[in-house]
Parts: C-alpha cells; sequence; structure tokens
C-alpha cells in the first residue's frame, strides 16, 4: 500500500454498526480489521492469552473489541465504542453501539455522527423486531446510507433464498423511511469472510460489491449542507497586541453552506448586515469557507458579536423561534420528561433553558405505531415534544441540517445530558 | 462545480481545533497537559492555530517525573518561548516528599503511576477545570470509549459506567464544585493520522523519534535507553543500537525500536508496515490486562 502521498487523497467515513445480540456484530469488526491488517501482533496475542484464560475454544475476536473489564466479567458491551481502520482509499470511524433494547440511547449517540448505518441481519431469523428499531433509529437520526449485511449465510449453505427473503421483508417496512435514499443488501459471512473483501465464490448469484469495497466508494460528499449559509460564532479572537491593535476575529465551525469573502451576511439576532472582509484558517488567508471547517471571520464593519451570534446570509436566513417542535429521545433512568420540566438547552454553540409545554406522542420503536396521551418519557423512549425556550433560537429543520436542527437537554441540578432532539 | 470535500487530516483538524476552541469558551480556568510526545505536541500546535494570531488563552502543564529525556525538556522550554505560554509544572518529587506518593520499589519501579497523584495535586493546586491531553482512542481499549469531554468527580475519578453520552457536535462541560473534565481533541486521530499531519504541516519533533545511535539495555521484552534512570544489572549487557521511538513517556519506561528511519516520511513507512502498535514498547501497559483502565480510573491521563 503506498502510504506517503496518497494519504493526502484519502477522505473520511463514519459509520455506526448495529446487529440483535448474537448477530455476529463483533466478529465482522474483527474480520475487517483482520482483512485490512489493523489487528497488531501484540493485540493478536493479548486475545489469545484471554482467550485461553476464558477456557474459550478458539481465538474470541470479540475481546478485541470489548474494552471495558466490568464488560468482559458481564460478556456484554455497554458503551458506544470508537475504533478505526483505514484503507489507502478511506480512514474509517466506527461507532459501534451494543444491541440490547435497553441501549437505544446508545445507538441514538453512535447514529448522530454517522454517515452510514451497517446493519447485521442473521439470515436464519431474517428482519426481526430489533432490525426495524435500528433501522428507524438510523433514519430518524438523519442517516441515507444504510448497508444491510446479511450475515452468517454460510450457515445457510449460501442460499440465494435467505438473501431474498431478508430483501422482501426489509424493503416492505423501508418504503415508510423519510431519510435512508441509499439502501444496499450484501450477503456476507464474517466468521469465513465471504463479500468481506473479495467477492465470494460461494455465491455467484450475488452481483453486487463485497462490503469493503462498498464502504470505500459509497459517495457522502452531497450529504452536507452546501446552500444554507449558517456560522455559529464559537469565540471571540481579540490579541491585545500592538501588531493586532484593532484585529477582532470570529472563529468557529461553519454549520452549513459557503461563506466566501465579500459575501455580504447579517448578524443574528442583532440582525447588522456587513461584509466578509477576511477569512482565516490557522494563520492562512484563505476565500472560501464551508462545513465543517473550522475558521475565523474578519467583518468589515466595527459590530458587537459574541458567542451564541450566528451570522448568515441577508436572503437565506434560518427560523428564528421560542417555541420549537422535536423528537427527542430520553436518555435518563433516573429522570423522567414531563409536561412542564425545565431544563439547560444546547444548540449551536447557543446555551439557554427551555419547558416543555406539550408531550405529543411517543413512537413504539418496535411496531413503530405512535402512542398518544402518555404522561411523560422514560429512559430510551423515543417521540414528539413541544418545548418554550428562554430565548430565540436560530434553526433548521433537523433533515435540512443535522448542525444547526440538533440540540440536547441537560439537567440543570445534576448537570447530566438527559436528551438528544432533532428539530422539525 | 467547487469541490467542498475536505481529506480524513483536514477534517481531524478541524474538529479537534472547535474543541480546543470550545474548552477556552466553557470553562474558567483550563490547561494543556504537555508532555513533550507526540501527540501533546501536534495538541499544542493545533491550538496554536485556533486562537491565531491571539496567544494561546491558557497554560501548558507538565507532569513532570522527574526521569526526563533531556532532549523533551529543550523541546518543551524552546515551543513555549516560541509561543509565549505560561508554563506549570507539577513535580512528582514534590508529591514524594510530601508523602502524598510512595516511590515504588523493586526491579521495575517507575514513577509512571506516581503521575496520576501529582496531575491531581497539581489541578487542585492550580484550580483548574479542564485539562486538555492527547490521549487518542485507538491507542488502548480501555481508551475505545473515552468521551471528548470526560467527566472526572470530585476526587479526580473516572466512571467508565457513568460517562455522558456525546452527540453531534454539542458537548456538555456543565459541571459541580470541585469536578473537572479531561478534555482530548485528538479523540479520533489514529498514529498515523498524527504522523501524516506532522510530515504535511512540516511540524518540528524531537530527535528522539528518529534514528540515532544510543546505549541500551534489553529488560521484559522492552529496549530502555541507559541513563541515569536505567542503570544496567549485573546480568544486563548494555550496547549500542541504532533505535528511536514511538511513544515518548518516563524514560524509565518508554521503549525503543530498532529503526532506521530519519525523517517523518520514513516514519509513515515503518509505522505502515509495522505489525505491533505503539504501546506495545510501553512497559506500563504490560503490566495487566486493565492496566490502563485501572490507572484512568485513579485519575491518569
Amino acid at each position: 500500500m503506498t502510504v506517503q502521498n496518497d494519504y493526502l487523497n484519502m477522505d473520511l467515513l463514519r459509520f455506526t454498526t448495529a446487529g440483535s445480540v448474537d448477530d455476529g456484530k463483533s466478529t465482522l469488526i474483527g474480520r475487517l480489521f483482520h482483512d485490512t491488517k489493523t489487528i497488531f501482533e501484540d493485540q493478536l496475542e493479548a486475545i489469545e492469552k484471554s482467550s485461553k484464560q476464558r477456557g474459550d475454544e478458539h481465538v474470541n475476536l470479540a475481546l478485541l473489541t470489548d474494552g471495558l473489564r466490568a464488560e468482559r466479567e458481564q460478556g456484554i458491551t455497554i458503551d458506544v465504542a470508537y475504533r478505526y481502520f483505514a484503507t489507502p482509499k478511506r480512514k474509517f470511524i466506527i461507532a459501534d453501539t451494543p444491541g440490547h433494547i435497553q441501549y437505544t440511547r446508545n445507538m441514538v449517540t453512535g447514529a448522530s455522527t454517522a454517515n452510514l448505518a451497517l446493519i447485521l441481519v442473521d439470515a436464519r431469523n431474517g428482519v426481526v423486531e430489533q432490525t426495524k428499531r435500528h433501522t428507524f433509529i438510523a433514519d430518524l437520526l438523519g442517516i441515507k446510507h444504510v448497508a444491510v449485511c446479511i450475515n452468517k449465510m454460510d450457515l445457510v449453505e449460501y442460499k440465494e433464498e435467505a438473501y431474498q427473503k431478508v430483501l422482501t421483508q426489509y424493503t416492505e417496512f423501508a418504503s415508510r423511511l423519510e431519510n435512508v435514499t441509499d439502501l444496499n443488501f450484501i450477503p456476507i459471512s464474517a466468521l469465513k469472510g465471504d463479500n468481506i473483501v473479495d467477492r465470494s465464490d460461494n455465491m455467484p448469484w450475488y452481483k453486487g460489491p463485497p462490503l469493503l469495497y462498498h464502504l470505500e466508494n459509497v459517495y457522502v460528499g452531497s450529504d452536507s449542507n452546501h446552500v444554507d449559509s449558517r456560522f455559529p460564532v464559537q469565540w471571540v479572537i481579540r490579541p491585545h497586541s500592538d501588531e493586532y491593535h484593532d484585529f477582532r476575529g470570529f472563529s468557529g465551525r461553519v454549520a452549513g453552506g459557503v461563506f466566501k469573502v465579500g459575501d455580504e451576511v447579517t448578524i443574528l439576532p442583532s440582525g447588522f448586515s456587513t461584509k466578509i472582509k477576511k477569512i482565516l484558517k490557522g494563520n492562512e488567508e484563505i476565500d472560501e469557507a464551508f462545513h465543517p471547517l473550522s475558521v475565523t471571520f474578519l467583518l468589515e464593519d466595527e459590530i458587537d458579536v459574541s458567542r451564541g451570534d450566528m451570522i448568515v446570509k441577508p436572503n437565506n436566513q434560518p427560523k428564528v423561534s421560542q417555541d420549537i417542535e422535536a423528537f427527542i429521545c430520553w436518555f435518563s433512568g433516573t429522570k423522567k420528561l414531563n409536561k412542564g420540566g425545565k431544563f439547560i438547552f444546547r444548540h449551536t454553540t447557543k446555551e439557554a433553558q427551555a419547558i416543555v409545554s406539550n408531550i405529543r406522542y411517543k413512537v413504539d420503536v418496535n411496531s413503530l405505531r405512535k402512542l398518544e396521551d402518555v404522561e411523560g418519557f422514560d429512559m430510551n423512549d423515543i417521540g414528539r415534544v413541544s418545548l418554550r425556550v428562554s430565548q430565540p433560537i436560530f434553526h433548521d429543520t433537523y433533515r435540512r441540517n443535522r448542525n444547526t436542527g440538533s440540540f440536547i437537554l441537560v439537567d440543570p441540578f445534576t448537570n447530566e445530558t438527559l436528551a438528544a432532539g432533532m428539530l422539525r | 462545480m467547487h469541490n467542498y470535500n475536505l481529506n480524513h487530516l483536514e477534517q481531524l483538524e478541524s474538529e479537534a481545533i472547535f474543541i480546543l476552541r470550545e474548552t477556552a469558551a466553557q470553562f474558567e480556568r483550563p490547561g494543556l497537559l504537555f508532555s513533550g510526545g507526540k501527540d501533546s505536541i501536534v495538541m499544542a500546535y493545533l491550538a496554536a492555530k485556533a486562537f491565531a494570531p491571539a496567544k494561546i488563552p491558557f497554560p501548558f502543564i507538565h507532569i513532570d517525573t522527574g526521569h526526563n529525556f533531556e532532549e523533551t525538556i529543550a523541546y518543551r522550554d524552546s515551543f513555549i518561548k516560541k509561543y509565549g505560554i505560561q508554563l506549570i509544572v507539577g513535580l512528582v518529587q514534590d508529591s514524594i516528599d510530601q508523602g502524598t506518593a510512595v516511590e515504588e520499589t523493586g526491579p521495575n519501579a517507575s514513577r509512571n503511576a506516581l503521575q496520576s497523584v501529582t496531575l491531581l495535586e497539581t489541578i487542585e493546586k492550580e484550580s483548574l477545570d479542564a485539562c486538555l491531553g492527547g490521549g487518542r482512542r485507538d491507542e488502548e481499549k480501555a481508551r475505545a470509549k473515552e468521551r471528548f469531554f470526560s467527566h472526572r468527580d470530585a476526587f479526580g475519578q473516572w466512571d467508565p459506567k457513568n460517562q455522558r453520552p456525546e452527540l453531534w457536535n454539542l458537548f456538555n462541560g456543565k459541571k459541580g464544585p470541585g469536578e473537572n473534565f479531561r478534555i482530548f481533541p485528538l479523540s479520533n486521530w489514529t498514529e498515523m493520522d498524527v504522523w501524516q499531519y506532522a510530515k504535511n504541516e512540516a511540524i518540528e519533533l524531537p530527535n528522539l523519534y528518529f534514528s540515532h545511535k544510543r546505549e541500551i539495555v534489553e529488560r521484559n521484552g522492552s529496549l530502555l535507553a541507559v541513563s541515569e534512570f536505567v542503570t544496567p544489572r549485573p546480568n544486563e549487557s548494555p550496547r549500542v543500537e541504532t533505535v528511536r521511538f514511538r511513544t515518548i513517556g518516563d524514560a524509565t519506561c518508554t521503549g525503543a525500536i530498532l529503526s532506521n528511519a530519519t525523517n517523518l516520511h520514513d516514519v509513515i513507512s515503518e509505522v505502515a508496515a509495522s505489525r505491533v502498535t505503539e504501546r506495545g514498547s510501553r512497559a506500563d501497559d504490560r503490566r495487566s490486562e486493565a492496566a490502563m483502565e485501572d490507572r484512568k480510573k485513579q485519575g491518569y491521563f
């Protein structure tokens, strides 16, 4: 593999993995690591030793991914783990989430930063309730690309019927999805390595690419919003030095669209307009900035701008409101979400207070049915609520822009993160 | 039509700068843990970029075991001078003298674990509410579930079962009295990303990272540099080898590797071909399978 110059052409794919217990997720990740030469000798030695101590008959690849001692003792994964591997084409970040029903919050967390969801289905069992739940969460979190891996094909004699059955079952309910636009089905055996890196000779009826090829080539460049220009101000740079006496730079990460030097911009909430004089990336001047670059803007006019303000284009402004509608996923196991509940509200670089003004409905994540007339949300509940925020929020719908359409709720007493929200 | 795609290094850089600025904005008194190792150097370089042309708006903290490579200290001092940074040094020796840390005895004694004590004492003495660290999730299994914003209780402890979920780019740095955070801007970087970024940005690194001749002894599978802190035992025969370091920490537990890589180009080729992780040469991780997890719970970096 060429590593010297080609790495400047590599891009990044973030994906999340979901599967029911025993669908072979750890084996699949172990297989991807093994076949891309990501496992090192000292790691292999360490898990060989542990496998022996545990009395496992063979080297247990799942030990490679089960990180914490508490988890190893219980034999389950209790939290999202982030894992990394690379090929000459792409660097991959995996948000590896456990499949148990009580860990909906983990899948929501893992999916929040992912471009693609890899959903495992056991070829012997076909689509089960958890498959639908995982798909629903991926869709809710705005993931456009879903790769359904029909695993353990070796246990159904590599027969096309098992694959076709999953495809039919899955396509039936996938028609209801809002965001998923790119759906692929790949028959694999993680244990034996079929259709992981190379096309499998055991399944000549499958004409699509193997999994790794798909992960390397799936096009995610158009997933970012390059239309609606949004720049939440994160930090104001004032050097207080003689050399930069009047310097005022507004730093942040472009949350959407494109900004160019000379562009006319409006500052929210003040409503003042000015032009972009310079764009800095570190000390270097650049002509334009787009999502997700971290940059610093210098403006033509001296305007008071601070953290929590948003720089936008005058002819394309976000929604500005104190009353918002959202889907939320409730994370807390000790506290309930109730009507009238008060929380700290964190959105882009802004912090405010929010009150739950209405609970509209809860979604049963297994049947995908709406449950109306609910009193409150418990841990892992997902549903629609209305919130009243203490100050106007500059936002877009989550569907249009993940960065300006997402928020979290924080407990004002314990400081815990209680919920994830997606604006409608 | 414009190409609005960033390569993986540009995306990692942008993310790390966002975290660094978020730390400055959400905390009253953050500090950057600077060990002179490559990860903390890259993090410091990114901090300089994040706040340019202003100075980095927080001090650097060096938890000093006293068992240093002299090259590391020289590098540290020239870096803070160049960027006009305030340096706070926490000495492990002070903790030992006060009796809050007890020096290990025995054949493999190291001050590595004692750094946790000195770090917690420095955090308290300087009233730091957040410490930026160069830790990466790919380093070790116990780090794979670490957060960007890692909450520590009033005892400086990490509770792996009670960490806050992190969604999108929304980081919750709220805390109670006496609590603080460890923040890891390089969480999503791998060892290879660090080397590639250093090469691409022409970041100067201590020459310990490049091939040189050095007197070493082989001990428990690690090649340790002979110094006033590591002296050969009767059964060991020191020899001169052409080596470099993949990680740099306390001189008593940082192993060298045999290498002819004299520049970043060669280092990248070597790391790509390597079949052993960088921590494979760290004696501190070899003690037990859960060694890192235990040290983290006690307040390690």
